[in-house]
């Protein structure tokens, strides 16, 4: 019976529970005890034993802890509850909070005991239940108990006082409706002496002040006041035995005060000048050589940058500070750095006072005091301090953890980006960090080096020959070797025969060979990956045309992969030995650099650009129609078209296949890999569609993903053909007895035809005609040519656009298409753009059709349109 | 506001859970883990913050045990790192000279005094002295109660021999 009734004095069986759990050996040992407890407890509760309850509930915690399932105890719990003794509502309620959280339903039930409890005259039972409502209650519990909660917020005894103000909070939190029920009672609980009602009534102001602005303000009128006597009285109250921690009274209940302080100051002048005398006396005179002394100082900072403080204050503040940030203590410089943070938006000269200090904590043993600093000194960077800032980050590059390696180079990175002006210096530190760290080195970091170097002509020969230096040093750093590879592509002369020396450089001597070495050695390095290896592919074809005597040699590299596995390489590889070997004649033009990068255009995008949305949309910049902007290095710049995000038709991976004479370019990763196509045919209208076959030959992904759809890609790799017309037709010889050209003749000056869709079997050609006075409406005849030697039936031709733009299409011609390009199926559509001159046209479309009987169906996206429809 | 409270030993087997932000029981063990293997990883003289998911946890270790409390970023560490050590010496004053093995064995005792220093997340009491006072009478009500029963339980006996 003794046991029964008290389960854990000595020799009861709980004892004994934990100490065979304890004995196990080995975790399966562990839960057959587990098991064979649970089975005992489950028999118990099915019996309806009333002796051991409370006894197989404190065993079911302990089980609850080690993690195993405890969920069958839950309605023993409510039971204990609703059991007239203290032992068992104490252990009771104990299990509740452990093993029940909020969401469960059976809580619900718990809602009446407690509110008998609430009412219990005995105040420790009346404790317990407002402890349990205050961890666990869920809105709906504290809808129905609040009025009792309040009620005891009135009680004669602290302790309910105190637990009724923090369930108070618990029950604001879930219902911040009920804030202004509490305000008034939270207020006067501010007058009491007891401590712990004080903690409590402090916390519970503040909550309601975040929970609702009428509190806030009530609290601001009715009780400033009193929370300054608090506070000077607990500052400067001689030694109290009971509250003294490190020789000073109570920091819990300074600390909670000066938080609430900080919440009635912030933007309120009154308020904060009223405060501003004892914030001065806290700061000043608290002892700082213990922790709790430094806690209260912290939160005292905190509160003056966090109100209208005095310029005077807000000094001292930043001292304080500075002391923290200088104190050998790991935790005291971990709040430094984080309070340094707030201070930069109050005053970023303060700050800049300790940037010193604050470089030495990037480099400190504690990731924790690292990862702070950094923040704070990527917070700290101007023009002025860019370099020096810049040059201790990459020098500690060198020699920083592996896992600290990538918040570094990101930060070191986007500093470098953000103060790029100076271009030698940004392309320095970039070969610094790419030969440091290149493996952590995101994509369009390295990308935007790229554009960079293609617009600074006169950095090229720099930049290539300092790339080939560093690689040779750190050839297992993967976006160096891909930038380093790129270079002496496109830039290759300038590294044999040092063009373009800057007045530092040393002159270096690379032969044409040991060039072509450099990237052979990276080709078949056994870490690069498929990407690194395309590049390598396009710079050797490249290279073999920069050094026609290494062009046999690279000829035999090229075709070492013919056979690779991987698609992606064997395509280009069969593709570019081709090339060397059949088409010496064109090869110099079709080889030539690349077009100087739209740098303009690359930054708006990259911005734009939330994620790699690489999507198979592209276009090859081509002349611009009525009017072509011709720079001198040949390549056309349209007018920057606008992304077709809006739609989220740019996220669409359905493999399409456009190419938009007039439209810039839509991705520059594929345009660094890619050409500047440009094909003026001789009567300067629209550009014929050969381009389009052209570029599907020599289709390329630019990497591993993009292999796989068979109709993807207008992907050149780069291969740049000048403008000169005359090389068209050679260039269709590549062709290799595929159909030749079909141009189609413009009707309309004004917009040129586009092609739409094109796959392997199937082409979709747009051409625009508006009517004169209304700019919105425009009609599109589309016309349908089958490709493949098949005829298609049943073809039907569906479109979809956005809201903003409405769509009527009218019967196609046939819904025959016979084989071979052999006549084609029109249909005409007419479009009305509601937003026309801020949005452009954007199209979806689907094409269904038989094929021997057999369904097929082709879908895409026309986010090509030319400007201005 | 103190999100949990957990205490680890050093092993990582958990001693203590209290939750005051509902997890549910599948993401709160994931959390123990993850927790466990962030604080029980760090070398001694390191400070006693770690950031986790956006969240800070400050821990302490005492002998064989971690302290681990979960606060918001704008919370006070250093507070927080108080209140643990207010928490530590309770306990310590109430089992004398306090060790794991006290704990294991009267988790619930564990239990009943942090219930008496924090509620709802937040500080209830800031006198150790206070604490221990309440948790001791609700121990003599309970011991009471057990007397009460058993002098009952021997006259039931009695009266039926």
């Amino acid at each position: 019976m003794d046991l029964a009734i008290n389960p854990f004095s000595s020799g009861t069986r709980l004892r004994d529970m934990i100490r065979s759990i304890r004995a196990c050996k080995t975790a399966a040992e562990e839960r057959a005890v587990v098991r064979r407890e649970c089975a005992a407890i489950r028999a118990a509760i099915s019996e309806g034993d009333q002796d051991y309850r409370h006894r197989n509930m404190a065993k079911l915690m302990f089980i609850h802890m080690l993690g195993y399932p405890t969920h069958f105890g839950q309605m023993e719990c409510l039971k204990l509850i609703a059991a007239a003794g203290f032992p068992e509502k104490r252990i009771g309620y104990l299990g509740l909070m452990l093993l029940l959280d909020e969401r469960q339903e059976v809580l619900m039930l718990v809602t009446n005991s407690l509110k008998q409890d609430l009412n219990h005259s005995n105040q420790f039972i009346v404790g317990l239940a407002l402890c349990a409502l205050g961890n666990i209650c869920s809105a709906e519990m504290a809808r129905d108990l609040a009025p009792e909660v309040e009620r005891l917020l009135q009680n004669r005894d602290p302790n309910t006082k105190k637990k009724a103000a923090l369930c108070s909070i618990r029950i604001v939190r879930k219902v911040p409706d009920l804030a202004e029920n509490f305000m008034s009672a939270a207020a006067s609980l501010l007058k009491e002496k007891h401590h712990g009602v004080l903690i409590s009534a402090v916390q519970l102001c503040t909550e309601l002040c975040k929970a609702s602005d009428e509190a806030l303000e009530y609290l601001r009128k009715n009780c400033l006041e009193g929370l300054v006597r608090v506070l000077r009285d607990v500052s400067n109250s001689s030694y109290a035995p009971e509250y003294d921690i490190g020789g000073i009274t109570d920091p819990f209940l300074h600390i909670r005060v000066l938080k609430l302080m900080r919440t009635l100051g912030q933007g309120d002048a009154d308020c904060s000048e009223y405060i501003n005398d004892i914030l001065a006396q806290v700061a000043t005179k608290t002892e700082s050589n213990k922790n709790a002394g430094n806690a209260i100082l912290y939160e005292c900072v905190e509160t003056i940058m966090g109100i209208e403080a005095t310029s005077g204050l807000r000094v001292l503040a930043i001292n304080i500070l500075g002391r923290f940030l200088s104190n050998r203590d790991n935790n005291i410089r971990y709040v430094a750095l984080n309070m340094l943070m707030k201070a930069i938006a109050v005053d970023t000269q303060a700050v800049q006072r300790h940037r010193a200090t604050i470089l030495e904590c990037v480099k400190d043993a504690d990731v924790s005091i690292r990862k702070r600093a950094l923040e704070l000194v990527y917070l700290l960077v101007n023009d002025t301090n860019a370099k020096p800032l810049t040059k201790e980050l990459v020098d500690y590059l060198e020699v920083s953890d592996q896992d600290f390696k990538e918040d570094l180079t990101a930060k070191i990175c986007s500093i470098v980006e953000k103060f790029s002006q100076d271009k030698l210096w940004y392309l320095d530190q970039m070969f610094r960090v790419l030969s440091l760290a290149g493996n952590y080195v995101k994509d369009d970091v390295w990308h935007a080096l790229i554009v960079l170097m293609s617009n600074a002509s006169e950095l090229q020969g720099y930049s290539v020959r300092s790339l080939y230096k560093t690689l040779q040093a750190c050839g297992e750093q993967e976006s160096l070797v891909r930038v380093a590879v790129w270079c002496i592509g496109e830039y290759g002369e300038m590294l044999v025969n040092n063009i373009s020396m800057l007045d530092m450089e040393e002159p270096i001597t690379v032969t044409e060979s040991d060039a072509v070495d450099a990237v052979e050695v990276t080709l078949k390095r056994y870490s690069a990956d498929v990407t690194t290896r395309a590049m390598c592919l396009v710079s050797l074809l490249k290279l073999s045309s920069r050094f026609p005597p290494t062009s046999e040699r690279i000829k035999e590299i090229v075709a070492q992969n013919k056979g690779n596995t991987v698609l992606e390489l064997q395509q280009r590889s069969i593709e570019f030995s081709s090339i060397i070997q059949r088409h010496q004649s064109i090869k110099s033009s079709l080889l030539e650099r690349m077009p100087v990068l739209d740098e303009a255009n690359y930054l708006v995008k990259r911005a734009a650009s939330t994620q790699a949305t690489v999507s198979s949309v592209k276009s090859a910049p081509a002349v611009t129609p009525g009017g072509p902007l011709k720079l001198p290095n040949g390549v056309a710049k349209p007018p920057a078209a606008p992304l077709a995000d809006l739609l989220d038709l740019s996220s669409d991976d359905a493999p399409v296949t456009t190419s938009a004479p007039a439209t810039a370019p839509k991705d520059f990763l594929q345009d660094l890999l890619g050409i500047g196509l440009t094909d003026s045919s001789p009567t300067g209208g629209a550009p014929s569609t050969s381009t389009d076959l052209l570029m599907d030959l020599l289709s390329i992904g630019s990497s591993p993903v993009q292999n796989g759809p068979p109709t993807s890609n207008v992907n050149l790799p780069g291969i740049a053909e000048t403008k000169s017309a005359p090389v068209s037709p050679q260039v269709v010889d590549l062709l290799d007895g595929l159909s030749s050209s079909t141009s189609i003749p413009d009707e309309n000056a004004a917009y040129p035809t586009i092609t739409a869709f094109q796959s392997a079997t199937l082409r979709i050609t747009f051409s625009f005609k508006k009517q004169p006075g209304k700019p919105q409406e425009t009609t599109i005849s589309a016309s349908f040519t089958n490709l493949a030697t098949t005829t298609f039936t049943d073809f039907v031709f569906q479109a979809a656009v956005p809201k903003f733009i409405q769509l009527r299409l009218d019967p196609a011609s046939s819904s025959t298409l016979p084989a071979g390009g052999n006549g084609s199926v029109t249909q005409s559509l007419t479009v009305t753009n509601n937003q026309h001159g801020q949005k452009p046209l954007a199209m979806r479309i689907r094409m269904s059709y038989k094929v021997n009987g057999e369904d097929r169906l082709e879908q895409g996206q026309i986010s090509n349109f030319p400007a201005g429809l | 506001m103190i999100h949990f409270v957990l205490l680890i030993s050093r092993q990582g087997k958990v001693r203590l859970t209290k939750w005051y932000t509902p997890y549910p029981q599948k993401q709160r063990s994931k959390v123990i883990k993850e927790i466990s293997t962030l604080v029980l990883t760090r070398g001694p003289k390191l400070c006693n913050f770690v950031d986790w998911q956006g969240y800070r946890v400050v821990y302490k270790r005492y002998a064989s045990l971690y302290f681990c409390m979960c606060i918001d970023p704008a919370d006070n560490e250093l507070e927080t790192l108080q209140i643990i050590h207010h928490y530590v010496e309770i306990l310590d004053r109430y089992f004398g000279n306090v060790c794991e093995l006290d704990l294991i064995f009267n988790f619930h005792k564990a239990y009943f005094i942090l219930d008496e220093l924090l509620i709802a997340g937040e500080l209830q009491e800031s006198n150790k002295k206070a604490v221990l006072r309440l948790v001791t009478t609700q121990d003599t009500l309970v011991e009471a109660a057990k007397e009460e029963a058993s002098s009952l339980s021997n006259i039931i006996a009695q009266a039926t021999k």
